[in-house]
């Protein structure tokens, strides 16, 4: 027989499958594979053409052997070619094959979407839905690109079979997510809506999954879903169960529908219509009723179908909010679950009730089953509903109940599933801080989390605790003595040390009176645990240190012992051996004082968003936590003051290497460039003792601030002293001819020591770079007590500019680091040459540059005395020609003058009108370049 | 969206997946492990939702499985899903494969791996529920069937393979994974229980002296 013959043929298959399952190992699998590999290969490869059939069984193995997990790169073109077969189960297994193996880039993409259309237009339905499952499968843009205007079409065609357009309207809404902007809305989406009232329930399902993504980007395109979902709604849930016939699942009628309905209802708020309104209501209510009628099957599917329709209707009373009575009845209901026997009720439950306790109405009712909830927390054998209820704790958390929620939390913690700790100690924190009535509670709940969980407690956590601390003075006392007793335990959480080094060294002097936490016995405690440390914490310990000696001179001699060994002074890391160095030398160089300055008690740190919060929302993705947040943060309004929401982002950096950061002495570093004269004060001292170290490490020499005390002097003059300080002066000497010019620079010793390491350079920054060159010979490494030294620079204007460039000094004077930064008096005007005319081209001239652009004016208070020969020094030290007898008015000023740069010329007129009797100037420039107009005007503006 | 749905045995060997979502082949066998190392260890009474899935989508995913005997089905679902919804679906494509093979076992599964797709076509559609009424489903498989016949007498639709017994007593969809889980403990190699580290104590033998 024909049949059997060709059965053999299947049987290949078959036989392949057995033996592939026959394999003893995995190497012997992957032989097997490959030798059927290479089969296949050949067998298309070979001249022999194949009849549709063998296609079909290769193809099959080709499958079978993906399914293994072996990759598969050929065969593609062999599935391509049997789309375009006439027969259908050739096509069929060819579409199999694409949907399963090609993915959406492929280049086969072009011949698959010719194939479709064909399909497509054939009007065969059953071709037809095979085309659209192959683009809803694959889903490629360059698909979307074929279709998108097609599937629409197809969609709500008349003469489309019920078949066709379920999946036309699964096509439609596949292509939407992957490129919405490929598919219009057009006149079909008021078609698509109607399809709500189609006849067959299966194409009111599949246009329901479509309404409702395409209504969440587009709500008023389809508001009027909404009439027609309740109408459609209330049809459902009213009728009797034999109604609708297939689509009734195990007695409840088209479940999938209802909650495709219900939730396409909560893409909108309530409708505003009375009528819609009262009868969507009643649908709600029926269904809730329905959950207290007896189950029509003891079969778990009836349950389970009606319970989905009772969620998701659940779900929808939650999201309009609005009805107290309808909210009540649901938290009721729910409060049932809580204690059914079926697990995945009390998952659903508990998951639901989250929701719901953010709402106003429920808030309460949800509180009252708090035992429940604690009782699943301790007795639900299954981890995912464990997981819930910690999630509902949190969520019904508030004052009255924030201290029993947290106990119950933590004692769950200590025997919680590893994969949720880490959430639950964030939960923790966040509920002990936010609630906290007296911060001894909060501090005993955090260091309880800790030991109890020291692991899974996060940076985030114990930088919290210590910010608070630190803001707030009245628990200060308690979190010291708190964290002293807790760190005598033998074995005490790393991060447990962190947090009693750092209260300790700002609060150990608060419990220092107590004998038994004398310094000296806080210090041996701290001390005992940095042995078994991180590098970070051991760095956090030596600042704490440096504070203990500061908190208690008795035992700075025993600390600096410790900061001298050489387990310190030479240790591998260079954080900690540099921490140790700097400390050891601070604590030897500085006077009490100065100790007592820098290492102040940190100053209270600014308040900001709870950063704790802000990771327990990035772990549990955006939407659960922070709607909760937002919805609580009304009804607690900051019942703890600022500190609520407050974070520890200042303090982050303590681990790092910041130790600038943790002794407050970001203020002070700055002082060092230009210390103040006289001998020297608390502050260059300081300096000096940390610029002593490397100057790239943390407390090295800082940048200087540019100095640019005497720039404004040298607009209009060449020579003088530009900087001086106690140790150095630096005098100028400068000329210029066109777009060139030459600088002396000399550099003055003032003491009787010599400078070593002495460099100066200068630094063009940003857009002057390109606009200015200026070349400094290199210059003598050292200058002696008393003597000069001399730098040359020679300088290009390339174009006009604004910015100065800045010269950098450094030099080792006495063994510190001394740094220097002072402007450079280079400036437009420089480079000018003056241009004598008469009057009569002056104004000729002036008329010309007469664009509004081109002419800046600025009126200004006189600065100095209104002299006119010194106002005439000026302008002519300005750079331009003083040109008399031009202006009618005698008492004016007018100059011209050419700026020459490499690139161009700008010619230049200015005037300027003194008013003696408002002490005020009028300065009118105009050149023929907007930029140096403007920086002309500037600079000389600033002369009078 | 459906992102996946995965059918595997007690073993982890899978046996139908469908990716809604592209995923390179290694990915997609990483995730199938994955699955499986989550999903195998759970008991059978707890309940058929489970989050943690790291490799799929993150946290608005969840997966919803039921085991019969000895398959695990899978679907990988995001949150505009209802949970209860895809558990009746998991039951509905479940009773749709025992109608169509007459009491459905895992080798109908092996064998038939393109019937198994063609079914699943008719019931979830890139990712989307497409149709849920059973008869409706069977009608589409049948209507494929007879297409078939009227090509060639070939496709020999009902399990000629399957001499095996079935691991199941009237069919998969009647017997909710409560009442195979004997059958699936017995699959399982005895496992030493309660291996207790903490308390031992090495007795070294004293040596008698030289």
């Amino acid at each position: 027989m024909p049949a059997v013959s060709k059965g053999d043929g299947m049987r290949g298959l078959a036989v392949f499958i057995s033996d592939i399952r026959n394999c003893k190992s995995k190497e012997a699998e992957i032989k097997r594979i490959n030798k059927e590999l290479a089969n296949i290969r050949s067998k298309f490869k070979g001249d022999k053409a194949l009849d549709g059939y063998s296609k079909k069984k290769y193809v099959c193995k080709l499958l079978f052997i993906f399914l293994l997990g072996h990759d598969i790169d050929f065969g593609h073109m062999e599935a391509v070619n049997l789309l375009s077969s006439n027969k259908y189960t050739e096509k069929q297994i060819g579409y199999l094959f694409i949907s399963v193996l090609v993915n959406s880039n492929s280049d086969l993409i072009r011949l698959i979407n010719n194939a479709i259309k064909n399909d497509l237009s054939s009007r065969n339905p059953t071709f037809m839905n095979l085309a659209l499952h192959c683009i809803a499968n694959v889903g490629s843009r360059e698909m979307a690109e074929a279709f998108a205007a097609e599937v629409p079409r197809i969609l709500v065609a008349g003469d489309t079979m019920d078949s066709v357009k379920q999946s036309a309207a699964l096509c439609l809404l596949r292509l939407y997510r992957t490129s919405p902007d490929l598919v219009p809305m057009g006149e079909w989406t008021a078609r698509v809506v109607h399809l709500l009232n189609d006849q067959h329930l299966g194409v009111v399902t599949a246009a329901t999954s479509l309404i409702i993504t395409l209504a969440q980007k587009n709500p008023d395109d389809f508001k009027t879903s909404v009439s027609l979902a309740v109408a459609r709604l209330s049809r459902i849930v009213t009728s009797a169960s034999t109604d609708l016939q297939d689509y009734t699942y195990y007695f409840v009628a088209a479940p999938w529908l209802s909650v495709k309905l219900l939730r396409l209802l909560q893409c909108y708020p309530p409708p505003e219509d009375a009528a819609i309104r009262g009868r969507l209501t009643e649908c709600l209510e029926t269904i809730l009723n329905k959950a207290q009628e007896p189950p029509k099957s003891k079969k778990v599917q009836h349950s389970n179908a009606k319970n989905a329709v009772l969620f998701e209707a659940i779900s929808l009373i939650i999201h309009h909010d609005s009805e107290p009575t309808l909210l009540v009845r649901a938290c009721n209901q729910l409060g049932q679950f809580l204690q059914h026997r079926e697990t995945n009720l009390r998952y659903l439950a508990l998951e639901s009730m989250c929701t719901l306790a953010s709402s106003e109405f429920s808030h309460e009712a949800v509180k009252t089953h708090i035992e429940t909830v604690i009782n699943a927390l301790k007795t639900e054998r299954d981890v995912s509903v464990r997981q819930r209820a910690v999630d509902l704790l949190y969520a019904m958390c508030d004052r009255s109940n924030a201290k029993q929620i947290v106990a119950e939390m933590l004692s769950y913690l200590e025997t919680a599933d590893y994969s949720i700790r880490e959430e639950i100690v964030l939960k923790v924190a966040i509920l002990a801080e936010k609630y906290a009535v007296d911060y001894t509670w909060y501090v005993d709940t955090i260091l309880n989390l800790i030991r109890i969980a020291g692991d899974y407690v996060s940076e985030e956590v114990w930088y919290r605790v210590i910010q608070i601390v630190i803001n707030r003075d009245d628990v200060q006392g308690y979190a010291a003595k708190t964290v002293f007793e807790a760190l005598q335990a033998p074995a005490c959480h790393e991060n447990l040390v962190k947090v009693g080094g750092y209260i300790l060294g700002e609060f150990g002097n608060l419990i220092a009176g107590d004998p038994r936490s004398s310094p000296l016995i806080q210090f041996d405690l701290l001390h005992s645990k940095f042995h078994l440390c991180s590098v970070p914490t051991r760095a956090l310990l030596l600042s704490a240190y440096i504070k203990f000696i500061n908190l208690f001179p008795e035992v700075k001699g025993t600390i600096q012992e410790v900061l001298r060994s050489d387990s310190q002074l030479r240790n591998a890391d260079v954080e900690l051996q540099q921490r140790a160095v700097e400390y050891l030398r601070l604590s030897c160089i500085a006077s009490t004082d100065i100790l007592a300055t820098v290492l102040e008690e940190m100053p209270p740190f600014p308040e900001r968003e709870s950063s704790i919060l802000a990771k327990l929302k990035r772990k549990k993705g955006s939407g659960t936590v922070s709607d909760i947040e937002e919805n609580r943060k009304e009804r607690n309004t900051n019942v703890n003051g600022g500190v609520n929401h407050s974070s520890a982002n200042t303090n982050a950096k303590v681990t790092s290497s910041s130790s600038t950061d943790l002794l407050g002495l970001g203020s002070n570093t700055a002082i060092n460039s230009t210390p103040p004269p006289g001998p020297s004060t608390a502050a260059s001292l300081l300096v000096d003792v940390f610029s002593e170290t490397s100057p790239t490490g943390p407390l090295g020499a800082p940048s200087a601030p540019v100095s640019d005390d005497n720039f404004s002097r040298f607009v209009c003059k060449n020579n003088g002293v530009l900087y001086e300080n106690q140790l150095l002066q630096i005098g100028l000497k400068s000329e210029f001819r066109q777009n060139l010019g030459r600088m002396y620079v000399f550099y003055g010793n003032k003491t009787s020591t010599q400078f070593l390491n002495f460099s100066a350079s200068v630094v063009c920054q940003d857009a002057l770079r390109a606009q200015l060159n200026v070349h400094a010979k290199p210059a003598d490494p050292t200058i002696d007590g008393g003597a000069q030294l001399q730098q040359i620079l020679n300088i290009e204007c390339v174009s006009d500019f604004v910015e100065a460039p800045v010269l950098n000094i450094q030099f080792r004077y006495g063994g510190t680091l001394q740094n220097i930064a002072v402007k450079l008096p280079v400036t437009l005007n420089k480079f000018f040459q003056p241009t004598e005319m008469t009057s009569q081209d002056f104004f000729q001239r002036w008329k010309q540059l007469s664009a509004p652009q081109q002419e800046v004016q600025k009126i200004f208070k006189a600065k100095h005395s209104m002299d006119t020969e010194v106002t005439k020094a000026k302008i002519i030290g300005f750079g331009v020609a003083l040109l008399d007898g031009v202006d009618p008015n005698p008492s004016n000023f007018v100059g011209a003058g050419v700026i020459h740069t490499k690139t161009t010329q700008v010619g230049c007129l200015l005037r300027l009108e003194p008013n003696t009797q408002a002490q005020m100037y009028r300065l009118t420039l105009r050149t023929s370049r907007d930029s140096v107009s403007q920086r002309l005007c500037d600079l000389l503006s600033d002369q009078f | 969206m459906i992102k996946a749905i995965l059918i595997f045995n007690n073993h982890g060997k899978p046996r139908l997946i469908r990716f809604y979502q592209y995923f390179a082949e290694d990915m997609q066998q990483q995730i199938i492990r994955e699955t499986f190392h989550l999903v195998s260890k759970r008991d059978d009474n707890v309940c058929n939702f489970l989050e943690g899935g790291s490799l799929i989508g993150g946290s608005d995913y969840k997966l919803i499985y039921r085991h019969y005997a000895t398959l695990y089905f899978v679907f990988c679902v995001d949150s505009s899903e209802s949970e209860l919804g895809i558990l009746d679906l998991i039951q509905v494509f479940v009773e749709t494969l025992d109608k169509c093979f007459e009491n459905v076992c895992e080798l109908d599964l092996i064998f038939h791996m393109d019937k198994v797709h063609y079914i699943l076509q008719e019931v979830v559609m890139g990712g989307m529920v497409l149709e849920t009424n059973m008869n409706e489903i069977v009608a589409q498989v049948e209507l494929q069937n007879r297409m078939e016949k009227s090509e060639s007498t070939v496709w020999v639709f009902f399990p000629f393979f399957c001499l095996f017994v079935c691991l199941l007593q009237g069919g998969l969809s009647a017997a909710p994974a409560r009442a195979v889980s004997a059958v699936k403990n017995m699959n399982l190699p005895e496992i030493p229980r309660n291996i207790n580290i903490g308390d031992i104590n090495i007795k070294v033998p004293s040596l008698s002296p030289f």
